[in-house]
């Protein structure tokens, strides 16, 4: 067979298979060298909430989508051009994934008769059964060759089959012409203390699998993703968002000069923050993993008192246990950092899946006025921007701020063009300063006047001892239920949330400006597939929120140009009510999805043509 | 370092608490110790905090001239943590009810002294919902008449200091809102403990639960039944110093001294050192008619605490690693130029 190499401009990979079988480490290893090799890329993966949910079940399939390009990239892509599937399951999951003319790749073991029955098939032929018999379909009986493979390695059964993944990854560098060192060298590094036995055999699977690609004489063409040319020079790294978002913090605490603190109980799909804040304590961060939720913030809110950096983390059923002491930090008015990962609610939900719908929770749930700080992230490697961002306007302003990320973003990972921390601004609290006179109290709430912001006297400091809490105050930090302080009370720290935007940068129209007619919307996570259906569309503005509250200070300006305003988001139109309630005659119009996935370009595309 | 004074710990603040509530004489008893406590420690005043949930007790901090936070119901245990992890150079003190503490907060009470973080937690224990005016609390006695429970509670209540040792604590002691003199002494031992120490302040609600110590306050009664219990000392009580306590093997006994050839020299001498937990555990739940209630401190034993634990792997990893900035941290692990 003539073999033929096809330069790509762009592909969609996706790999599935049981939960065990190992393919978020395939696709990771694959973006991860994809990478280094010079690609932009986007990952999502997209995984059940049992960690072994039953073999060979629909429901325990997993998955990790990667996007490479030579081009820009800014999605995990909607379809893919191959799908790798490890058994019927995953097939059957993921085969509504598939390009027209994709490649499907499975492992023909998995598909006797047992496996095709836990997957729910009816008939003997399930690609025909799905209707993917048209696609270009490989066969290959992974297992066996894993298992011939790794006959003599002196390894057991269970272990040989654990390095299935590594044969698949090897058949996909060949169709894709990735050299397989990045992968020896992750090997080796991996396992060299502890299991320095199992490298040698895993780069014989992957080599195996390789050279099995090449010779079986089955796959007429191979592709090349060129290095893209987008990408500004400069040294580069994977990350995603939830090590973005811990880095981001920790950055604000080198240019506050406070320790970082954070108080957290482990919730999917945050927890990946606390972890990677753990192990940082070389830069001071402390991390206390407490007993439940309310707990993790507690106690931030009392390292905030003490003077540190103080943050929690958390997703939407636990951000509605940290509702009562959110409240305490406005009334106390401390700093505090409250990281949102959304996922699929309400009540337990999606716990696995994105959704956007915790806005209005992140705006509205809590008692009495309780206004506070919101941004929103909306790539994985600006979770670092936004975490600093959160950090500053919490320490400058003496408030807690809420930063929502998205378990889309979370998990994802992106090429980073690593910055450098000269380039962020220094965070200045407001602190007292020096001792008072003899006999003079500090008042704990009184403002500076242009900014409504408190000054913070930190536990320890000579003449200064003051009590803060939930109960209204005045001014001096006394006890009133004076019917006019608590209006005014009210009101200044309203004010003082509004003032924000003096220090927040003005929202940008993208795309075609030219074009009032309709003007596209949107707000965290969704960036990267609204940015993409805009390109694609060519003619049509987009502005992107990362600031919710307060709004960008010339948000009217922008909104009020344009005829239609399209507001598109992962839930049931909660920003486009907000903005309605703000802007009340204009015209604003909702564009949603609510079933734990992320758009699709192609509906973005289609929605927004609509509007047109 | 400034002599200080108990005025020095008095705040401007009008003090709101119903006369004769037995918070007042607890307050009191804060106010005498933390001058002596800053005089052994040398400690200055702007070195405390004080902290409290929601209930009447919890408005102690007002009262108090340092740093205050006057939390949320139930949490001031997690604040308390958070400020001695954030600056273990701070000393926290906490007021607490019984409600407050072990119903609601009673998540964090528990871990807190599992992790034995270094704060001095009071529990104003008056076994009833003062603030709201009356309801029954976790350590309302069984079948205790109230606003909530009108036919009689039918639950049984905790005792604190049984949960405290249950729960690995390093520091319980238990007192009378009116024995200032003893209350001054264990505040002095919970402030030189290094850990957690909790403190049981049996107070008086006047007004929902008046007399619900009184069997233990009543200067009639209270030699009887009361053992005020002091590390090294025999345990001796009784109006007229003439009953002990002993172990026969099995458990701990009341003996008369002089009585079935009991003489002085068999009564136990209080150990609050000893590691063994069940004997401070007996003595803890002791109560009437057959035993008199444990005052004092019952039990104060060293042990690794939290915050100097997360301070010196903090410290540790410090010294070992190679990330000392966050230019660092961002060039770690696997990266690549693009040219």
């Amino acid at each position: 067979m003539q073999h033929t190499i096809i330069d790509a401009k762009d592909v969609v990979i996706r790999f599935a298979g049981d939960s065990g079988d190992g393919m978020q480490l395939t696709g990771s290893l694959f973006a991860d060298m994809s990478a280094i090799y010079g690609n932009s890329l986007s990952t999502f993966p997209d995984y059940p909430a049992e960690i072994r949910a039953p073999h060979g079940t629909v429901s325990g399939v997993s998955g990790f989508q990667v996007h490479i390009g030579s081009g820009e990239v800014n999605t995990p892509g909607d379809y893919c051009d191959l799908l790798v599937a490890m058994n019927p399951a995953a097939l059957k999951a993921n085969a509504k994934w598939c390009k027209r003319h994709a490649m499907i790749l499975v492992d023909e073991d998995a598909f006797d008769a047992s496996g095709l029955s836990k997957a729910g098939f009816k008939t003997e032929n399930p690609f025909e059964e799905l209707g993917v018999d048209d696609r270009t379909l490989l066969v290959a009986p992974i297992t066996t060759l894993t298992i011939e493979s790794l006959k003599d390695s002196g390894m057991d059964n269970k272990a040989v089959l654990k390095c299935k993944n590594m044969f698949t990854l090897g058949m996909a560098c060949y169709i894709y012409n990735r050299p397989l060192e990045y992968i020896f060298q992750y090997l080796e590094k991996k396992f060299s203390k502890k299991h320095p036995e199992v490298i040698e055999p895993n780069k014989k699977v992957l080599k195996d699998g390789f050279n099995y690609a090449a010779n079986i004489q089955l796959i007429a063409n191979t592709y090349t993703v060129k290095p893209s040319a987008n990408l500004k020079k400069g040294t580069y790294r994977n990350i995603t968002g939830n090590q973005a978002a811990a880095w981001g913090l920790l950055a604000a605490s080198e240019k506050s000069g406070l320790p970082l603190f954070c108080g957290s109980y482990p919730i999917t799909p945050a927890t990946a923050i606390l972890e990677e804040l753990a192990i940082h304590k070389s830069l001071g961060a402390k991390t206390l993993q407490a007993e439940d939720e309310i707990a993790g913030i507690c106690t931030a809110i009392g390292a905030s008192f003490a003077g540190n950096l103080a943050v929690t983390t958390t997703s939407g059923p636990g951000l509605s246990l940290k509702s009562e002491a959110m409240g305490l930090a406005v009334m106390a008015e401390l700093p505090l950092v409250v990281i949102d990962v959304q996922r699929g609610g309400p009540s337990t939900g999606l716990p696995t899946k994105t959704e956007q719908s915790d806005l209005n929770q992140a705006l509205y749930g809590r008692n009495g006025e309780c206004p506070l700080a919101v941004i929103a992230a909306h790539s994985p490697s600006h979770c670092f921007d936004a975490a600093f961002q959160a950090a500053k306007i919490a320490l400058e302003h003496m408030t807690p701020v809420v930063m929502l990320s998205e378990g889309f973003l979370g998990n994802g990972s992106e090429p980073w063009r690593i910055p450098q921390m000269k380039d962020y601004p220094e965070i200045k609290p407001p602190f007292v300063r020096g001792v008072p006179a003899e006999g003079e109290k500090f008042h704990p709430f009184e403002r500076n006047s242009e900014t409504m912001v408190r000054n913070w006297a930190i536990p320890g400091q000579k003449g200064y001892e003051h009590r803060v809490g939930g109960l209204e105050k005045n001014h001096n930090g006394v006890l009133s239920t004076d019917p006019q302080n608590h209006e005014l009370m009210v009101s200044e720290r309203a004010k003082k949330i509004e003032l924000i935007a003096a220090d927040i940068p003005e929202l940008e129209i993208m795309g075609d400006p030219s074009n009032k007619s309709l003007l596209v919307v949107g707000w965290g996570g969704t960036f990267g597939h609204i940015w993409s259906a805009v390109e694609e569309i060519g003619n049509v503005a987009y502005a992107h929120f990362d600031y919710i509250n307060p709004l960008p200070r010339n948000t009217e300006a922008v909104l009020s140009q344009f005829g239609k305003i399209l507001v598109c988001e992962l839930n049931s139109g909660q920003f486009a009510d907000y903005l309605r309630a703000r802007f009340p005659k204009m015209n604003i119009l909702k564009y949603n999805k609510i079933q734990g996935q992320p758009f699709l370009v192609s509906e973005l595309v289609e929605a927004i043509r609509k509007n047109m | 370092m400034a002599n200080l004074t108990f005025k020095d710990f008095k705040s401007d603040q009008e003090v709101r608490w119903c006369p004769g509530c037995g918070d007042h004489a607890v307050l009191a008893a804060l106010q005498r110790a933390l001058p002596k406590v800053s005089q052994a420690l040398n400690y200055d005043k702007e070195r405390y905090v004080v902290v409290s949930g929601i209930g009447c007790s919890s408005r102690l901090p007002y009262y108090m001239d340092t740093y205050g936070f006057h939390s949320i119901h139930g949490r001031a245990t997690a604040i308390s943590t958070g400020i001695k992890v954030a600056n273990p150079w701070l000393t926290v003190w906490q007021a607490c009810g019984d409600g407050d503490a072990l119903a609601i907060g009673g998540n964090h009470f528990i871990h807190a002294i599992r992790r034995n973080i270094d704060i001095n937690i009071i529990l104003f224990n008056n076994q009833i919902y003062g603030l709201t005016k009356g309801q029954y609390s976790p350590t309302s006695k069984f079948g205790a008449i109230t606003k909530t429970s009108p036919y009689g509670t039918v639950e049984h209540p905790f005792n604190p200091g049984a949960l405290v040792l249950g729960a690995k604590g390093t520091f319980f002691a238990r007192s009378l809102d009116v024995e200032l003199k003893l209350n001054e002494e264990i505040m002095t031992a919970a402030a030189l403990h290094d850990g957690c120490s909790v403190m049981e302040m049996l107070t008086n609600c006047v007004i929902f639960n008046d007399g619900a110590h009184k069997n233990l306050s009543d200067p009639a009664l209270k030699a009887d039944n009361t053992i005020v219990l002091r590390h090294g000392e025999k345990m001796i009580f009784g109006k007229n110093r003439d009953k002990g306590l002993i172990y026969d093997g099995k458990k701990i006994r009341v003996v008369h001294i002089g009585e079935g050839g009991f003489t002085e020299e068999d009564i136990l001498v209080h150990d609050a050192h000893t590691d063994n937990i069940g004997i401070h555990m007996a003595l803890a739940e002791m109560k009437g008619p057959d035993y008199p209630v444990a005052l004092g401190v019952i039990r104060d034993v060293k042990d690794i605490t939290y915050d100097d634990g997360v301070r010196d792997q903090v410290k540790d990893v410090m010294a070992k690693s190679k990330i000392h900035c966050v230019d660092d941290l961002l060039h770690s692990g696997s990266t690549w130029e693009v040219e």
